[in-house]
C-alpha cells in the first residue's frame, strides 16, 4: 500500500460520498426552492398541506425536539458518567447496561413508535401529545448519546483524575470541573447525532405525537413533526410533492443552523477552557 | 492506581449522593430495553402461543391473511441489506474521517465534516423518497424491476455513513498528539502513521461507530420500505427485490388484525434477537481490545 | 466570549435544577387544561387528509370543539374504536363480517384503477389479460400487443382493502400473485410506476387522476371498456370501488353524531372532491 495509492483511495472515497449528497440536496433545491417564502414558514397548512405553510409544524417539531433533549441530557450524561467513572471494564452491571443500550440502538423506529404509544400514550395516560413524542424520541436517542459521551470520557487522559485525587478533590468535583469540560466536544458530537436522529424520525412519531397540524397550545397537544409532514405530503396526499420538497429544504436549513451553532459553541468553549501548553 | 470500584474511597456526602443518583439514572437507562422487550412479548403472545415460533420457519410462505407465517426470506433480507451496507459504509466512513484529519486542507476538512453532519440529520423519508424517484429508476433502466437489494444497500450506506464517519472522526481526534509527533519524528510516512499508530489507538471508537451504524441499518424502516421492493423472497442476485423485517412491520401493521398483528410483533422480536447476536459478537471483539495499551 | 461569561452561572448544577423545575411546572399547568367537546379520530392514512380538512371546517362552524385526527391504518382505527381510545375510526373499506356489531357510516367512495406508464402504447387490457399478468403467465408486453419488454408487476401489501377488492374482482388468490414490487400507499405505487416504463399497478383512481393531470407520467386504464375516472365512479358505472367508512362502537350520539352527519352532508362535497374522492349521491 504505497503512499500515493492510499492518497488516491482516500480522496476518491471522499469524492464518492460528496457526489450523492450534492445530488440529493441539489434535487431538493431544484424542486422546492420556489415554494419557500416567509409566509410558508409562518402560516398554517391548508388543503391537507398542499397550500399554506408549515408554521405550526415548525413549532411542534421544536417542542418535540426540546422535550427529547431535555429528557435525554441528564439521563444520558449521568449513565455515561456511571459507566466510565464508576465501573471497571468487566463490571457486570456496567456490561449489562452497555449491552442493553447497544441492543436498544438497533430496535426499529416503528417498534419504538408502537412501544411509545403503549407506554406513554396509554399506560401513562399522556395520549397523543408532544410530550409522548419527545419522550419516545428520548428513548431512541439515549443509546447514541450514552455511547459517544462514554467514549469521550474514557479518552480523557488518566493523569487528570490521578492529579485531582492527589490534590484531594472529591470525585464529584473532579467530574464537574475537570472531566465534563474536557468531554464537551464528544458530548457535542453525541448531541448532534442524537438531535439529527430525533429530527429525522418519522415512524416513531406517527403513533405518539400524532398527525394534527394545528398550532400546539401546550405540551399535551398533539402536534405534527416536520418529518411526518414530509412523509404525508410525499406519500399520502396527491399533489403534495412541491410542498414536500420545500419542507425538506426547511428541515435541511434548520439542521445547518443547529450544526453551525453547535460547532461555534464547541470552538469557543474549547478555546476558552484550554490552558496554553 | 486509583481504583474505580463502586464504593468510593471518599467520605464526602456530595460524592455519595452523586454516586447514588448516577446509579439511579443508569438503571433507568438500562431498564428501557427490558420494557421494550416486555412490550414485544406481550403484543406477540397470542401468535407465540397459538402459532408457535417453529411455524415461522416451516410454513409454506408469508401469507398471514391465510394463516401462513414463514419469515425466513424476510430475516435473510434484513441480514443481506444490513451486512451489505455496513461492508460498504465502514471503509468509506473511516476513510472519510482520515481524509478530514490527515489529507484535506483545514478549510476543506471543516466543511466536509459539516456536510457529513448535515447528512446525519436528513430524515429517512427524504432518503427513501429520493431513492424512489431518482435511484430506483436508474437501477431499473439498467436491470428491471428497479426496487432491489442494491437500492436498499446504497441508500442504507448513505444513511449510516455519517454516524460511522463522525464517531470515527471524534475518536481519531482524541489520539494523543504526542503519538503522531513521535511517529513523524521517527520518519513514518502518512499512511504508515495512520495504519500502524492512529487506527490501532482509536480502535474502540471505530468499533463503536461501526456498531452504531450497523444498529441504525438494522432498525431502518421508512427508507428500505420505499426502495427495496418488499417482495418476500430469497434474492438470487442484488437486483432482486427483498423485504426486511422492519419494512414488513411498517407495511402491514396498519392493516393487520388478530394473529397477523401478533405475527408482525414476532418479527420485531426476531429482529431484537438478530441485534442481540450482533451485540454479543461486538462485545467479544471489544472485550479483547479494551485491554489494549493506550 | 462575554456571552459565555454571562452564561456561566446559568450552567451551574443548581441553575440546571431550577430550570428543570420550571419546565416541570409548565408541564403540570398544561396538564390542567381540559378540553370540552373533543373528538379523537384514528385510522386509515388514506382518509386522514380528508378528515383533517373536514375537521377544520367543523371547528370553524362550532368554535368550542376540537377534532384531532391521527393515522395508523384502518385496523388501528377499528381497534382503537373498540377499545375506546378513539371516538371514531376511519376505515378505507366496508366493515368485515366479524365487525358487524360496530356501526359504520360511509362518507365517500374511492375507485380502484389500473395504471400504466404514460409511454406504454397499450390502451386497454381485458380482465383475463390482467389476471394473466398478475399470476405470471404473461410476462412480456408483446404478448398483449405492446412492445418487447418484460412486465414489472406492482402489487399492494397484504391486509389492505385495495388488494382484497382487487383479488375479489379478478377472482385471484393471494398465493397466485407473482409480483415484482410490493408497495404500501397509493403515492408509493404511483411513483414506482412512473419510474418504470414497463410497470403495471393498481391504485386509487382519484389520486391517479390528479397525478396524471399534473404531469406525473402515468395513465389510467379503462376496465371492461369503462373509463376510470371520478365521474364514472360517481355515476356508479365503474365496477371497482370501495367505501370510505367512519366507524363507531355503537349508534353515534352527541358530538360524534353531529360530526358524522356533517361529514356526510353536502357541505363537505367540495372538500371530498378536492381530495379526489367521490362524494355520495344525495
Amino acid at each position: 500500500m504505497s503512499e500515493t495509492s492510499m492518497t488516491v483511495v482516500v480522496w476518491t472515497a471522499a469524492t464518492l460520498i460528496t457526489f450523492p449528497f450534492l445530488w440529493l440536496v441539489g434535487d431538493l433545491l431544484w424542486h422546492g426552492w420556489h415554494q419557500l417564502s416567509l409566509s410558508f414558514l409562518l402560516f398554517a397548512p391548508q388543503d391537507a398541506g398542499r397550500e399554506g405553510g408549515i408554521g405550526p409544524i415548525l413549532l411542534s417539531t421544536a417542542l418535540i425536539v426540546g422535550v427529547c433533549m431535555t429528557a435525554v441530557m441528564p439521563i444520558g450524561i449521568g449513565t455515561a458518567l456511571f459507566l466510565s467513572e464508576y465501573t471497571r471494564n468487566d463490571h457486570l452491571l456496567g456490561r449489562l447496561i452497555r449491552g442493553s443500550l447497544d441492543v436498544l440502538a438497533g430496535v426499529p423506529s416503528i417498534v419504538f413508535g408502537l412501544f411509545g404509544n403503549a407506554l406513554f400514550c396509554q399506560a401513562l395516560g399522556l395520549g397523543f401529545s408532544i410530550l409522548s413524542g419527545g419522550l419516545t424520541l428520548a428513548c431512541m436517542v439515549l443509546p447514541i448519546l450514552i455511547r459517544t459521551v462514554e467514549e469521550s470520557f474514557r479518552a480523557i487522559a488518566h493523569e487528570q483524575r490521578v492529579s485531582a485525587a492527589a490534590l484531594g478533590i472529591s470525585k464529584r468535583a473532579t467530574i464537574q470541573y475537570i472531566l465534563l469540560p474536557a468531554a464537551i466536544p464528544g458530548l457535542l458530537v453525541g448531541s448532534i447525532l442524537g438531535l439529527g436522529r430525533a429530527m429525522a424520525e418519522t415512524a416513531a412519531l406517527i403513533f405518539t405525537s400524532g398527525y394534527v397540524d394545528r398550532m400546539p397550545t401546550s405540551l399535551m397537544d398533539s402536534g405534527r413533526a416536520l418529518s411526518i409532514h414530509i412523509y404525508d405530503l410525499a406519500m399520502n396526499v396527491a399533489g403534495g410533492n412541491p410542498n414536500a420538497y420545500a419542507t425538506a429544504l426547511v428541515l435541511v436549513g434548520l439542521l445547518i443552523i443547529i450544526n453551525l451553532s453547535a460547532s461555534w459553541i464547541a470552538e469557543k468553549w474549547t478555546s476558552f477552557n484550554q490552558l496554553p501548553t | 492506581m486509583i481504583s474505580f470500584s463502586n464504593n468510593t474511597l471518599s467520605h464526602s456526602n456530595s460524592d455519595i449522593v452523586f454516586l447514588w443518583s448516577l446509579r439511579g439514572l443508569a438503571l433507568l437507562a438500562g431498564s428501557l430495553l427490558a420494557l421494550v422487550f416486555a412490550f414485544l412479548i406481550r403484543e406477540s403472545w397470542p401468535a407465540l402461543e397459538q402459532i408457535g415460533l417453529l411455524r415461522m420457519f416451516t410454513d409454506p410462505g408469508w401469507f398471514p391473511t391465510e394463516d401462513s407465517y414463514r419469515l425466513t426470506p424476510i430475516i435473510f433480507g434484513t441480514i443481506w441489506a444490513t451486512c451489505g451496507s455496513v461492508l460498504l459504509a465502514a471503509p468509506l466512513g473511516i476513510l472519510s474521517a482520515l481524509f478530514c484529519h490527515f489529507y484535506a486542507p483545514p478549510f476543506l476538512s471543516r466543511w466536509y465534516r459539516r456536510m457529513i453532519e448535515l447528512l446525519a440529520g436528513i430524515p429517512s423519508v427524504v432518503f427513501g423518497f429520493w431513492g424512489l424517484v431518482v435511484l430506483v429508476p436508474i437501477i431499473g433502466a439498467w436491470q428491471p424491476p428497479g426496487p432491489s437489494l442494491l437500492a436498499g444497500i446504497l441508500i442504507l450506506t448513505l444513511m449510516i455513513l455519517p454516524t460511522i464517519m463522525l464517531i470515527a472522526h471524534s475518536s481519531i481526534s482524541q489520539v494523543p498528539v504526542t503519538y503522531i509527533h513521535s511517529a513523524t519524528a521517527l520518519g513514518l510516512s502518512r499512511w504508515s502513521l495512520i495504519w500502524h499508530v492512529v487506527l490501532p489507538t482509536s480502535r474502540t471508537g471505530l468499533y463503536t461507530g461501526i456498531f452504531l451504524g450497523l444498529a441504525r441499518a438494522l432498525g431502518e424502516t421508512m427508507a428500505v420500505l420505499m426502495v427495496c421492493g418488499n417482495v418476500v423472497q430469497h434474492p438470487s442476485h442484488i437486483f432482486d427485490p427483498i423485504r426486511t423485517l422492519t419494512a414488513n412491520i411498517a407495511l402491514e401493521m396498519g392493516f393487520a388484525l388478530g394473529h397477523h398483528r401478533s405475527a408482525l410483533f414476532i418479527s420485531g422480536l426476531l429482529l431484537l434477537g438478530l441485534v442481540i447476536c450482533f451485540v454479543s459478537m461486538a462485545e467479544v471483539l471489544r472485550h479483547r481490545s479494551k485491554y489494549a495499551v493506550t | 466570549m462575554a456571552i459565555l461569561n454571562l452564561l456561566r452561572p446559568f450552567l451551574s448544577p443548581s441553575s440546571r435544577i431550577g430550570f428543570m423545575c420550571i419546565v416541570g411546572l409548565l408541564v403540570v399547568t398544561s396538564l390542567a387544561q381540559a378540553q370540552e367537546g373533543k373528538l379523537v379520530i384514528t385510522g386509515s392514512s388514506t382518509m386522514a387528509p380528508l378528515l383533517l380538512e373536514i375537521g377544520k371546517r367543523f371547528e370553524a362552524i362550532y368554535p368550542h370543539t376540537r377534532i384531532d385526527v391521527q393515522t395508523g391504518g384502518s385496523s388501528r382505527g377499528i381497534v382503537d374504536t373498540i377499545n375506546g381510545l378513539a371516538d371514531i375510526g376511519m376505515a378505507s373499506r366496508a366493515l368485515k363480517p366479524q365487525e358487524e356489531h360496530l356501526h359504520g357510516s360511509v362518507v365517500a367512495r374511492d375507485g380502484i384503477g389500473i395504471i400504466l406508464h404514460q409511454s406504454n402504447p397499450i390502451q386497454e387490457l381485458t380482465n383475463s389479460q390482467i389476471q394473466g399478468i398478475y399470476t405470471g403467465k404473461l410476462t412480456n408486453w408483446k404478448q398483449v400487443g405492446g412492445r418487447d419488454a418484460p412486465i414489472t408487476v406492482v402489487h399492494k401489501a397484504q391486509g389492505r382493502s385495495t388488494l382484497e377488492l382487487f383479488l375479489q374482482y379478478f377472482k385471484l388468490s393471494i398465493r397466485d400473485i407473482h409480483a415484482h414490487v410490493v408497495i404500501g400507499d397509493n403515492e408509493h405505487g404511483i411513483k414506482t410506476v412512473a419510474g418504470n416504463a414497463n410497470a403495471i399497478g393498481y391504485v386509487s383512481i382519484g389520486t391517479a387522476q390528479y397525478d396524471a393531470t399534473h404531469g406525473v407520467s402515468i395513465r389510467l386504464l379503462p376496465l371492461l371498456q369503462i373509463p376510470a375516472s371520478i365521474d364514472t365512479v360517481r355515476a356508479g358505472t365503474f365496477p371497482l370501488s370501495r367505501p370510505l367508512t367512519l366507524v363507531t362502537k355503537s349508534r353515534p350520539t352527541g358530538l360524534t353524531k353531529t360530526f358524522i352527519e356533517f361529514a356526510q352532508s353536502a357541505q363537505v362535497h367540495d372538500l371530498i372532491l378536492k381530495q379526489y374522492f367521490v362524494p355520495l349521491q344525495q
